[in-house]
């Protein structure tokens, strides 16, 4: 091509700069219109046009001077690549442009012969093109290392978060206060924590074994089956309590926890089980249900025990068919006390219980202590009523020896009365009572014998004893006084109220205790306007108190025993209510004693009276706790605001050091009763450790011949006058 | 424990060709392993025209940032960001309006790394490594709270993202969860892949390299996108071949080819 491009001569003598300007803009138009096509910019045209310019100004320049040197073209090669022509296909296109209309639009000065810039404009082309490739070679590499340093990056990244994460679950897994242990679906056990290795006894105990590989008797064979189920997937999960065998042979108990991880198909993939070692909390909720249903003294099962037996055998539906029961009362036991002292008396019962124990001879007979020197022998489904008669001649035969304590030689004998039958029409104290009138029948007849019973000597000893009916009689008489034993805070040894205690001046056998006529009176009702009579006395005494003490809050107050059958009478709630409204009494100054097992299994209705009560602002106590073994956590739900200790509990704290069990045990409580917002009243104290170690567990108050035995109302009165005082 | 456990972040596994290298390459970089590019290739050779897909989508992404700052938005939320090359959403956005923010998300986990190298001295720029399936992991994201303010309008990019989410992943409702975010005034843009052109046995061919990677491509067409602006209005021209929506040039024959294999539209948020 020669000559100057058309469009240079067409403008009518224009400044030579503008002419320039114009052909050097054209030429970058020719330029951006070969190439954007092959680039990537995300430019539009007209942009990339104007981006261009300096480019091609770039190139024009070089071109022109002198002396002529291409390397400044190598940058506007690089520029090119900066601008995303990074298509090495572009690079024809962009040098067949500066090839054609270099030289045309931007011609060298005149001077330069064509040839000459024929040869500047192929050597500018060249220099462009090292320009592209060196630059093109230098991202593709820069590039290549930027996406290779992310990709490093994002994987030391991610496995640090792995890491990171596993550090963290590994720290959670090793530091667990609870076993954790990881089992294949085969029941291989791939891992397990430290606190399960602790548990087992060592770790070498359960790593690498088999699930299977520890069983023990006392599992039942259900949690196989829940086992299988999570192996089948049919489960994800099972939650039971289990019995491992230790390293050292003896049992682990753990609450366990199996649940089943999936992969992320979800097939079972591993099992995981969380084991809380539950071996002591066991042994001692067996300490406790042990203390609860056995006499501390002897040993022997206790009354609670005793009746538990006796109402699982007489159940209609229960296997049981026949019972045979003796009922043994020792003769001449009380002048042994009395002459002798406690401590003779307590040797020659635990003597006397050993002999009894000795009579058993298989393990449907049961040997108890239901009273002071009161036991009871209950025979389940006996072969027959001889059986039962041999059994009561063992016992007199064990008793006829001579016990010898110290240098003494001391002799008991005992009386029996003996109930045999079928189990299911009676009901358990129907049977005892029954067993204790014949037992004085026993006693009548010179004692050192057993009696049978049958309905006829019942009644006729019912009539003798006459208790019964003469309860009403007895009533209007005014033969009923009520005693107050004083109710002690232990922290403080103040007086705090007094518990009423009802006792029957009869005029024949003299002042007898509540556990001769209560349970008289609840079986033919007698005990609802005795107990209302009861419950007036007390509030009158205790409005009386009150009244002494205008200071007010150190005022006594009464407790007062409400009996489950009272409990059950409609009226009560009103009753209440009429009595507190009479004498004037707050009711925050009263307080019912109910016992632990009349509330045990009692529903709704038949607690709604109590909370009833309980809204008038009357206290509840929950008296003999722990004699039966009430689910601890139902105390959340009852109205109850006062629990009283049975006195199993303080017995071992007689003795110093006192028993590490029993101290442990009442503490627990303690600690449970107060984080329920309820206070503990200790009954039987009888001495001063006793009384150190309560207040030491945290217990509130106190009751017990320690303090004071139980006395008519003015004893309290110079109580607590002295103590105010 | 033998296994890793299923909760741990995934590894990243390079034999595996990535949506975002891939796509890298075909806008010409070599922020690419060469899995990626032998995917890229036999993409290609079913469909030469990808690259000149490719640029229209970042051309009609380029518009719609400047569409949004003559809005006077000054903050983006850019989900599916890619490996970052030239002309991305900030480059564009805080050339236009200086300051302007920009949150990039995605679920690459290299692309995030590149990113961070590359947003490292850009104070008002940041990526999070998210998933687009989880929108909530997005707006709660520490990144998101730091850089966003979600009282003010946003510019919401979707661009060449949907198109991975089947429609098991639920996508209105994806999208919906990040919409009711929006303060009014909010824009959210989005192109798409569609069926279209005369080659759709190529594309269909494309279409096949992506079950190759980790997210497969889903074509879509107009009707289909239109769900995904429930609570936007669509602003002018409406739902179109990438290179008609709002040019800012006359149209090439390249860009009518390109334009028929994806599609653009852009919600307004009232
Ligand atoms: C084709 S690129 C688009 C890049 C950029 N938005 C553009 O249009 O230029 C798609 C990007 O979306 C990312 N991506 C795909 N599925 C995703 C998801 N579910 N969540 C987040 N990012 C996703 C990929 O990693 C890839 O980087």
């Amino acid at each position: 091509m020669t000559g100057r491009p058309a469009a240079a001569q067409d403008q009518g003598e224009p400044a030579p700069e503008h002419d320039e300007e114009h052909n050097l803009r054209r030429f970058a138009t020719i330029w951006g219109r070969a190439i954007y096509s092959v680039t990537a910019t995300s430019m539009t045209r007209v942009e990339f046009e104007a981006h261009l310019v300096p480019q091609a100004r770039v190139l024009r320049e070089t071109l022109r001077a002198r002396p002529f040197d291409p390397r400044p073209a190598v940058a506007v090669g690089a520029a090119l690549v900066d601008a995303h022509c990074t298509d090495p296909e572009a690079l024809p296109s962009i040098l067949g442009v500066i090839d054609a209309y270099l030289v045309l639009y931007c011609p060298p000065p005149a001077d330069v012969p064509a040839d000459e810039a024929r040869i500047r404009c192929s050597r500018l082309q060249h220099a462009v093109a090292v320009g592209f490739s060196q630059a093109l070679r230098e991202r593709t590499l820069s590039e290549q290392e930027s996406i290779s340093r992310a990709a490093l990056g994002a994987q030391a990244e991610a496995e640090r978060a792995l890491a990171d994460s596993e550090a963290k679950l590994r720290a959670v897994f090793e530091g667990a206060a609870v076993g954790i242990g990881i089992a294949d679906m085969d029941g291989n056990v791939l891992e397990i924590n430290d606190a399960a290795a602790r548990m087992f006894g060592g770790e070498a105990h359960i790593r690498r074994r088999n699930v299977s590989d520890w069983v023990h008797p006392e599992n039942e064979p259900a949690i196989r089956g829940l086992n299988g189920e999570l192996v089948r997937g049919e489960r994800d999960g099972y939650h039971v309590e289990k019995a491992y065998p230790r390293a050292d042979g003896t049992v682990l108990w753990a609450n366990l926890q199996v649940s089943l991880l999936r992969d992320t198909e979800g097939r079972p993939q591993y099992q995981l089980a969380l084991l809380e070692d539950i071996t002591e909390r066991r042994g001692l909720l067996q300490r406790l249900r042990h203390q609860a249903t056995h006499d501390a003294l002897t040993g022997l099962p206790n009354r609670a025990l005793f009746f538990e037996r006796l109402d699982q055998a007489l159940d209609p539906d229960g296997p049981t068919s026949r019972i045979g029961l003796c009922y043994l009362d020792l003769d001449g036991f009380k002048t042994v006390n009395d002459s002798l002292g406690h401590a003779v008396g307590d040797r020659l019962l635990v003597a006397v219980a050993e002999r009894l124990r000795a009579c058993l001879t298989s393990d449907d007979q049961l040997v108890a202590r239901i009273g002071g020197d009161e036991f009871v022998a209950l025979y389940t489904d006996p072969p027959g009523q001889e059986a039962v008669t041999d059994l009561a001649t063992r016992i007199l035969d064990a008793l006829a020896a001579p016990i010898a304590l110290d240098d003494r030689d001391l002799r008991v004998h005992g009386s029996i009365g003996i109930v045999y039958g079928p189990a299911g029409s009676r009901g358990a104290a129907d049977v005892l009572r029954s067993a204790d009138i014949t037992m004085y029948r026993a006693k009548e007849h010179g004692g050192n014998r057993y009696e049978v019973a049958d309905p006829d000597s019942d009644a006729r000893a019912i009539t003798r004893h006459g208790l019964t009916n003469r309860l009403p009689e007895a009533l209007e008489r005014g033969e009923f006084f009520v005693e107050y034993q004083p109710l002690i805070g232990l922290e403080d040894g103040a007086v705090l109220g007094a518990e009423a205690l009802v006792r029957w001046g009869h005029p024949v056998h003299g002042v007898l205790g509540p556990d001769q006529f209560i349970p008289l009176a609840e079986s033919t009702g007698q005990i609802v306007p005795l107990g209302r009579w009861v419950l007036e006395q007390a509030a009158r005494q205790a409005r009386e108190w009150q009244l002494d003490h205008p200071g007010g809050s150190c005022a006594p107050r009464v407790n007062v025993n409400l009996s489950p059958i009272q409990l059950h009478h409609r009226d009560l709630v009103a009753e209440i209510a009429g009595v507190l409204e009479e004498t004037g009494l707050p009711p925050g100054a009263l307080c019912l004693e109910v016992t632990e097992s009349a509330l045990i299994g009692a529903d709704e209705d038949a607690l709604k009276p109590l909370r009833r009560i309980a809204d008038l602002g009357v206290a509840i106590a929950l008296d003999d706790f722990g004699t039966g073994y009430s689910n601890l956590s139902s105390l959340r739900w009852l109205p109850v605001s006062v629990l009283k200790l049975d006195r199993a509990f303080t017995r071992g704290m007689r003795r110093h050091p006192a028993d590490p069990v029993d101290l442990k045990i009442v503490e627990g409580i303690v600690s449970l009763a107060h984080s329920l917002d309820l206070t503990v009243t200790v009954e039987g104290v009888e001495t001063r450790t006793q009384a150190e170690h309560l207040r030491a567990l945290g217990c509130d108050h106190g009751q017990g011949w320690y303090y004071a035995r139980p006395g008519p109302p003015e004893h309290l009165h110079h109580l607590s006058l002295a103590d105010a005082g | 424990m033998t296994d890793r456990p299923s909760w741990a972040p995934q590894g990243i596994d390079l034999t595996v060709p990535s949506v975002s290298r891939v796509y890298d390459y075909f806008l010409g970089g070599s922020h690419n392993f060469e899995v990626d590019r032998e995917a890229a290739r036999v993409a290609l050779k079913a469909f030469p025209g990808i690259p000149k897909i490719g640029q229209a989508n970042r051309a009609a992404m380029r518009r719609a940032v400047r569409f949004a700052v003559d809005r006077g938005i000054g903050q983006f939320l850019d989900i599916g960001s890619g490996i970052p090359t030239f002309g991305n959403v900030h480059e564009v956005a805080q050339a236009a309006a200086p300051g302007a923010r920009v949150v990039y998300v995605d679920n690459d986990p290299v692309a995030v790394a590149h990113s961070k190298a590359v947003l490292a001295d850009n104070p008002d720029a940041t990526i999070a490594a998210a998933d687009l399936r989880d929108p909530l992991s997005i707006l709660e994201h520490p990144e998101t709270r730091r850089m966003l303010d979600f009282d003010r309008p946003i510019a919401l990019m979707l661009v060449a993202v949907v198109h991975f989410l089947s429609d098991d992943d639920r996508p209105a409702e994806i999208i919906a969860t990040l919409r009711d975010a929006l303060a009014p005034g909010s824009i959210m843009v989005i192109t798409h892949a569609t069926l279209g052109g005369p080659t759709p046995e190529g594309q269909r061919a494309a279409q096949k390299v992506y079950q190759r990677t980790a997210t497969p491509l889903l074509m879509r067409t107009k009707d289909e996108l239109e769900p995904f602006f429930a609570g936007f209005e669509i602003v002018e021209p409406g739902i179109v071949p990438l290179a008609y929506w709002r040019p800012d040039a006359p149209l090439t024959e390249d860009d009518e080819t390109a334009a028929l294999h994806g599609l653009a539209a852009v919600g307004l948020k009232a």
